[in-house]
C-alpha cells in the first residue's frame, strides 16, 4: 500500500520543507539584528515589484532552469552531477568561440549555433567523469568537483594568457560583436505594446530554458532513452537484466546533463556579458543542485524553483544594496533548501506518511 | 635554486601541507566508518571564523580554537543527523553545510565586525605563534643540518606538530585498538558489526565527531596559525584538495600524510614562483593550481593503482526488522 498519495509526495512534503528552510532563515535574520518582514517585503519589491525587478529575476532564472534540468537528468539515473559549475564554465568558452571567431549576419542564426557549441562544450566536460565512472568505477562525484576545479583552471590561463585582447589589463575576452547581441525582453515584448525595462538582462534564452524543460520532460517520459535512464535509475541491475547497458546510459545521460548545464551560458555569457569573463557562473551550476532538489527533478518542478531562485536572488540583491544584511544570506537559504529538501527528507517524510496512515485508518 | 631556498620552499609546504592533513586525516575517520563528507569545506570555513572570531574577541587563541572546534563539530551534528539518524544522502548533505558555513561565516562575521566579513587581524595571544625549539639557535650554524632543524623542523606553531602527530596516532588507533578495528568493520560491512551487538549508530557519530574535531583545528589553523584573522572563503578549496589527498592515499594514515605534503609542496611552488620557466616551455601557474585535481582524477581512474572507498561508503545502514 502507498503510504501516502503522490500529490502530497510531489507538492506537500517540498512545500514543508521550503517552510522549515524560510522558518530558519527568518530566524538568522533576526539572529543578525535585523526585520525578517521588513527584508521579505523589500525583496518582493525589489524583485517582482517592478519590470526591472522582473527581468533580473527571470534572468538569474533562466541560468537556473538550464542548471537545475543538468542537475535533475543526471537524478534520473542516479547520479549526482555536481559539476554543473565547471560544465556551465566550458559552455561559456563553447559560446565565446563561436561568438568571437565566426562572422554572423543576425543574432538568431549566432544563438543557434552558440547553442549548438556550448552544449558539446559542457557535454565534453562531462564526459571524462562519466566515462570513468562507467568504465572504471570512479565515483561521479568526487571526479566532477575535480573537474570544477580544473575548469577554473583551464578557464583563468585561457582569459589571462590566450583570449585576453592585447593592451588589456582585464582577464576577459573582447566584447562580442554587435551581430551577436541577443534581444532582451524589452526588445521582444515592445512590438506588442509592452513597456519593459530596458535595462534588466533577461533576453531570448529564457525561452530557449522554457523549450528545454519542455524537451527534457519528453525525453524523460516519452522517449525510449528516458525509459531507459529512468529504469537504470530505479535499479541498475533490473536496467541490466533488461538489456540496458549501464555503460552507455551512464555516458549518455551525463553528456545531456553537461550539454544542459553548458547551455547555460547563453544566457549569462551571450546574452548579459556579451564577452566571457572571469567567474561568469557566479555559482549558478552548484544553485541548480538545490533547483532541482527543489524541483524534484521533475522539468515543471524545476521551472517553478528557478523562478523562486531567481526571486531569491535578485531579492538578495536588493537586500545587500539597501539594508547591511549581505548577498550571502542567499547562500544560507540555498543551504537550508538542499538540506531540506535533499538530506532531511526522511525527517519531513517520516511524520507526514505517518499522519496519512492515520488519517486513512480513520477513513476505514 | 639554492639551499637556503630550497628549505624555504619546503618549509612553507609544511605550513600549507598541515591544514590539508588535518583535513585530510578528518575524512578518513569518517569516510572509514561508512560516511562519506565532502562539507570538510565548509566545516574548516566554520571553525576558522569563529576560531578567529573568539580569539580576536577575548584576546586567547585557546579560546579560539576551542570555538572553532565546537562550530565545527555542529556541522558535524547535523550532517551526522541528516546522514545517519534520517538515512538521507551524505554527498547533498555535504554540499548543504559547505553553503551553509560559506553564507553563515559571512553574515555572522558582517554582522559582529562590520568589516565586510572578515574578522579583525589578529596580534599578539590572538594567534598560534611559532614555537622554537630547544636549540634552534645553536644549532643554526651547523651546516646542512643546522638550518633544516631551525628553519624546517623548528619555529612552526604548536598545530603544525599536533597534526603530524596526529598520523601516527591515527595509524595507532585504526589498527591497534578494538575501537579501530570496529569502526574500519563499520564502514566495510556494518550488518556484521551490528551482528556482533556493536551499536552502528553509535560508531558511525563517533567518527563524525572525530572529524569534526580535526576539521575544526585545521580550520582554527588557517585563521589564527598561517594567517592573522578570517577572510570570506579562507579556506580556498582545500577541503577538496583534502578530500583528494585522502583518495590519493587511498584511505591510509601514512599514505595521508605523503599525499598532502606532495600537495602542500605543489601549493607552496605556485605561490613562490608564477610561471615555472623549463628552458624549453614554461609551466602556467594555473597548471600547479591544477595539478593536485587532475592527478586525483588520474588516481581515480585506476591507471596508477586502484583506489577503493571504503564499500559500505555512502549507503546509509537500515536494520533488518
Amino acid at each position: 500500500m502507498e503510504k501516502m498519495p503522490a500529490w502530497a509526495d510531489a507538492v506537500l512534503v517540498p512545500l514543508i520543507s521550503l517552510l522549515l528552510a524560510a522558518i530558519l532563515s527568518a530566524l538568522v535574520i533576526i539572529g543578525i539584528g535585523e526585520d525578517p518582514v521588513a527584508a521579505v517585503k523589500l525583496m518582493v519589491q525589489g524583485s517582482l515589484g517592478s519590470t526591472y525587478g522582473w527581468g533580473y529575476t527571470l534572468y538569474y532564472a533562466t541560468n537556473f532552469m538550464f542548471t537545475g534540468l543538468a542537475v535533475a537528468v543526471a537524478f534520473h539515473a542516479r547520479m549526482f552531477n555536481i559539476g554543473g559549475e565547471g560544465q556551465a564554465m566550458l559552455g561559456g568558452l563553447g559560446v565565446a568561440v563561436v561568438c568571437l571567431y565566426m562572422p554572423w549576419p543576425h543574432w538568431s542564426l549566432a544563438l543557434i549555433f552558440a547553442t549548438l557549441s556550448s552544449a558539446v562544450f559542457g557535454a565534453a566536460w562531462a564526459f571524462l567523469p562519466a566515462y570513468l565512472q562507467a568504465k572504471r568505477g570512479s565515483h561521479i562525484v568526487i571526479t566532477t568537483i575535480m573537474f570544477n576545479f580544473i575548469a577554473a583552471a583551464l578557464l583563468n590561463y585561457l582569459l589571462v594568457n590566450v583570449m585576453r585582447p592585447k593592451g588589456s589589463m582585464d582577464p576577459a575576452t573582447a566584447k562580442f560583436p554587435e551581430t551577436t547581441h541577443l534581444p532582451t525582453l524589452h526588445d521582444i515584448l515592445e512590438p506588442f505594446g509592452i513597456a519593459f525595462s530596458k535595462a534588466a538582462p533577461a533576453n531570448v534564452s529564457l525561452i530557449v530554458a522554457i523549450i528545454a524543460c519542455v524537451a527534457v520532460y519528453f525525453l524523460i517520459w516519452r522517449t525510449r532513452l528516458g525509459y531507459e535512464i529512468r529504469a537504470f535509475g530505479h535499479s541498475e541491475s533490473g536496467a541490466k537484466y533488461a538489456g540496458i547497458s549501464p555503460v552507455k546510459i551512464t555516458v549518455v545521460a551525463m553528456l545531456i546533463s553537461g550539454g544542459l548545464a553548458g547551455m547555460m551560458a547563453i544566457n549569462n555569457v551571450m546574452g548579459e556579458g556579451e564577452r566571457l569573463i572571469m567567474n561568469s557562473t557566479e555559482g549558478a551550476g552548484f544553485i541548480g543542485i538545490a533547483v532541482a532538489l527543489m524541483g524534484r527533478s521533475h522539468p515543471f518542478g524545476v521551472f517553478l524553483a528557478a523562478i523562486l531562485f531567481g526571486f531569491l536572488y535578485q531579492g538578495g540583491a536588493e537586500l545587500a544594496l539597501w539594508t547591511t544584511i549581505p548577498r550571502e544570506l542567499i547562500v544560507v537559504i540555498q543551504a537550508l533548501v538542499i538540506l531540506f529538501t535533499g538530506a532531511l527528507d526522511n525527517m519531513v517524510r517520516m511524520p507526514l506518511e505517518k499522519l496519512f496512515l492515520i488519517f486513512r485508518k480513520g477513513d476505514a | 635554486m639554492d639551499f637556503l631556498t630550497i628549505i624555504q620552499v619546503l618549509d612553507s609546504t609544511v605550513r600549507l601541507a598541515t591544514p590539508l592533513l588535518l583535513a585530510c586525516l578528518a575524512g578518513l575517520y569518517s569516510e572509514r566508518a561508512g560516511i562519506f563528507d565532502i562539507g570538510l569545506e565548509g566545516k574548516m570555513l566554520a571553525a576558522a571564523f569563529f576560531s578567529a572570531a573568539i580569539a580576536a574577541m577575548t584576546g586567547s587563541v585557546w579560546l579560539g580554537l576551542l570555538a572553532g572546534i565546537a562550530a565545527s563539530l555542529v556541522l558535524s551534528g547535523v550532517h551526522g543527523l541528516a546522514s545517519i539518524t534520517f538515512r538521507g544522502n551524505q554527498l547533498i548533505s555535504g554540499v548543504a553545510i559547505n553553503f551553509l558555513a560559506a553564507g553563515m561565516t559571512v553574515l555572522i562575521a558582517q554582522s559582529w565586525f562590520k568589516q565586510g566579513g572578515r574578522t579583525p587581524s589578529l596580534i599578539g595571544g590572538g594567534r598560534f605563534n611559532p614555537i622554537e625549539l630547544p636549540f634552534a639557535e645553536t644549532l643554526s650554524t651547523f651546516p646542512i643540518l643546522g638550518p633544516i632543524y631551525s628553519e624546517l623542523i623548528s619555529g612552526h606553531s604548536i598545530l603544525v606538530y599536533v597534526a603530524f602527530a596526529a598520523v601516527p596516532a591515527t595509524w595507532w588507533l585504526l589498527y591497534r585498538t578494538r575501537f579501530g578495528l570496529r569502526l574500519r568493520a563499520v564502514g566495510e560491512n556494518p550488518a556484521a558489526v551490528d551482528t556482533a551487538g556493536v551499536s552502528v549508530v553509535g560508531l558511525r557519530f563517533a567518527a563524525v565527531a572525530i572529524c569534526g574535531v580535526l576539521c575544526g583545528i585545521a580550520g582554527a589553523y588557517l585563521a589564527t596559525g598561517l594567517q592573522a584573522g578570517f577572510v570570506k572563503e579562507m579556506t580556498a578549496g582545500r577541503g577538496f584538495i583534502a578530500l583528494a589527498a585522502l583518495i590519493f592515499a587511498k584511505w591510509r594514515p601514512w599514505y595521508a600524510l605523503s599525499a598532502c605534503l606532495l600537495f602542500g609542496f605543489l601549493q607552496a611552488i605556485a605561490l613562490r614562483y608564477q610561471n615555472i620557466d623549463l628552458g624549453a616551455f614554461t609551466v602556467p601557474v594555473q597548471v600547479m593550481d591544477a595539478l593536485p585535481y587532475i592527478l586525483t582524477v588520474v588516481i581515480l581512474a585506476g591507471f596508477v593503482g586502484k583506489a577503493v572507498p571504503p564499500r559500505a561508503g555512502g549507503e546509509p545502514y537500515v536494520k533488518e526488522r
